[in-house]
């Protein structure tokens, strides 16, 4: 039995709103400390991602801290440029990109800090097909979404099933997604490979994240430290008021 | 006489710097029984010069450009050598300046440090924070974010409400018909120069106030009647070096918790960095739901609590507006003969246990969208709590008068209890 068919059984409102609302989302399975997975997800970035998205305020060189090298990055994850010290720019116009999809797609730089790794996580593993749109695709965390399924190659087509079922507050429609046909990765493979992404992506949002723990540690241990002796000098001072 | 003195003598023959020093630091003398709720005055001082400083370097970087604004932050926190620190340095430090305000406006409702002859000294103070929070407005909206745009979009909307001259007052705020590049710009230059001066001169006057009348202390007695053959309070120690000390420690304990927030939760959940600011402002995209950060959060709650009447939202506005303004009249509502909670009767520790609940839950009401309580017929819940919590917040001031004369209060003591 495939896994995505199981996982997905999800709670949407009549009328959604908002991309997203009452969505339960599923947990990212991130470790920010993972290298390897970085690096696969930034490959999977520069691939997939990069050709419509944007991310204006990283730069190429700053993959380097995903223990790439500069010449890695320049023979594996350079293709809209020749200079690594340059931002992650693409080609496409926006005004062309909001005349294609509805809306020009979203710089990427921050997106992990707005929607969280679980939405992201959660996003892009629900697209299923769906005829009523533009572009053949429809997702779950994000209705009517503007963007087609990128990875569907990789995922394979996923088809969505809605029951009413009676609750509570009257009956809710309950969607449930299934593979149609399967795509060149297993779900569990899939899975690994969003997940890397969303790993990418929190990184991207805020490449400081690890250096700025790290420099937290010794700050607090030095704050920690340095009570001691002015605790003791406040003591000391104050021991003949009354 | 060594060089120092030397030197020391040749400044004081030509500025007052010993005396100063004396005055203000090494012969004030303070009650010798401040407890923990005195740490919060300094800390507002040290918060005061963080920001300050952080502010500098931000502005070294930042653009107040609407086509650049957004990315120069991302800029700051990628490219800028240490930007990162600067700016969640500054952004935790607009949070935690309102935490040690408030706690120390809670202080002074605890031992009454509004009462005279302290009155001047509490109304700087509330000029102070007025002053605050006009400079965290002007400075959310800086960095350009879907919050930033939507939030100064609501509270300059809130002006229009007010009649007659509501829009052309919007207008000339905004210098244009929305938030625009000419209100970026605008709301840049009070934020860094033109509140700071003002923040910083209050401050002043708030200290030299202080320094005429001489500390409150948590028994709400005056140290000044009862002095030594040589003049000086006998329950009073002098500042330096007994506080310099005692102070320290606390800046020590105050920068732990800041050091926890800005290098392991800097977002605080959500809190002190909203997600929705992470995407750059866009006019033409109303967020589902705005909210303010967490510190205007009671008064916002106050303002969506107050229905239309007569065709206009203005009640609400004018609702806010008392809400803050009130505290100017404290000095003047408070008839107990005691200044002290110590000494204090049960209707003021009610009244005051009250007020503290409802600024607390009207501040996370403010946080939350009106219907994620549900619907009582066609009212939110959230909007009848926030009504019954506005009227509690309101009843703390304007019963005063009448509950704190009806007290039943103890007599105060003769010296200071430690």
């Amino acid at each position: 039995m495939n896994r995505a068919a199981l996982l997905i059984l999800l709670l949407l409102p009549f009328a959604p709103l908002a991309a997203g609302e009452e969505m339960k989302l599923e947990r990212a399975p991130i470790d920010p400390q993972d290298a390897v997975s970085l690096q696969r997800g930034a490959k999977v970035f520069v691939n997939y991602c990069l050709n419509c998205h944007s991310a204006e305020n990283m730069r190429y060189q700053r993959l380097s801290d995903l223990g790439l090298t500069e010449a890695q990055i320049r023979d594996n994850l350079l293709f809209a440029t020749d200079k690594v010290g340059d931002t992650m720019t693409v080609a496409m116009r926006r005004k062309d990109a909001k005349v294609w999809f509805g809306v020009a797609p979203p710089d990427l730089t921050v997106i992990a800090r707005s929607r969280g790794a679980d939405w992201l996580y959660t996003y892009l593993r629900t697209f299923y097909r769906d005829d009523s749109r533009d572009t053949g695709w429809n997702n779950l965390a994000f209705p009517s979404v503007g963007m087609p399924h990128v990875l569907y190659e990789l995922q394979g087509v996923q088809v969505v099933k809605i029951e009413e079922q009676k609750s509570e507050h009257g009956t809710e429609s309950v969607k449930t997604l299934s593979l149609q046909s399967a795509g060149k990765l297993s779900p569990q493979e899939y899975d690994q490979l969003t997940a890397d992404l969303v790993n990418y992506l929190v990184f991207m949002g805020e490449p400081a994240h690890l250096s700025r723990q790290r420099i937290g540690y010794a700050v607090l241990i030095f704050l920690g430290v340095l009570f001691i002796p002015v605790y003791l000098l406040k003591k000391d001072y104050w021991k003949d008021v009354h | 006489m060594s060089k120092a003195q030397a030197l020391l003598n040749w400044i004081d023959d030509r500025f007052p710097l010993t005396a100063l020093w004396k005055e203000h630091v090494s012969e004030y003398y303070a009650p010798k029984n401040f407890n923990f709720w005195y740490f919060f005055g300094s800390l507002a001082m040290l918060v005061l010069v963080i920001q300050i400083v952080s502010g500098i370097f931000l502005t070294m970087n930042y653009k107040p450009d609407a086509s650049q604004a957004f990315q120069s932050v991302e800029y700051i926190m990628r490219d800028v050598e240490g930007g990162w620190l600067i700016r969640y340095i500054h952004s935790t430090g607009a949070s935690m300046f309102f935490i040690v305000v408030y706690l120390h406006m809670f202080r002074g409702l605890l031992y009454g440090s509004y009462r005279k002859p302290r009155e001047l000294l509490w109304l700087f103070g509330v000029v102070i924070y007025l002053c605050l929070m006009a400079e965290a407005f002007f400075g959310y909206l800086l960095p350009w974010g879907q919050m930033s745009y939507w939030g100064a979009q609501v509270i300059v909307n809130l002006f229009g409400a007010i009649p007659f001259i509501g829009e052309p007052l919007a207008v000339w705020i905004r210098g244009d018909y929305v938030i625009s590049d000419a209100t970026l710009n605008r709301f840049f230059a009070f934020h860094v120069i033109a509140i700071p001066l003002a923040l910083l001169g209050l401050v002043v006057a708030h200290l030299l106030a202080l320094h005429e009348v001489g500390s409150n202390n948590p028994d709400g007695i005056e140290i000044k009647k009862r002095k030594d053959a040589s003049g000086k309070p006998l329950d009073g120690i002098p500042f330096h070096p007994y506080y310099t000390i005692k102070d320290t420690v606390g800046v020590v304990v105050f920068l732990a918790v800041f050091s926890f927030i800005v290098f392991f939760t800097p977002e605080m959940g959500g809190y002190f960095l909203e997600h929705n600011n992470f995407i750059p402002a866009d006019s033409l995209k109303t967020p589902p739901h705005i909210a303010p950060v967490w510190y205007f959060t009671p008064y916002y709650a106050m303002l969506r609590a107050v229905p239309a009447f007569l065709h206009t939202q203005f009640w609400g506005v004018a609702v806010m507006g008392a809400a803050v303004l009130i505290f100017f009249f404290l000095p003047w509502l408070d008839r107990s003969p005691v200044k002290s909670i110590r000494y204090k009767g049960p209707y003021y520790k009610i009244a005051l246990t009250l007020f503290v609940i409802s600024f607390l839950i009207l501040g996370w009401l403010g946080t939350q969208p009106t219907d994620f309580l549900g619907r009582i017929g066609k009212t939110e819940w959230a909007v009848l709590l926030a009504r019954l919590f506005t009227l509690v917040y309101f009843a703390f001031f304007l019963a005063m008068p009448w509950y704190s004369r009806l007290d039943k209060t103890k007599p105060e003591p003769e010296r200071v209890t430690g």
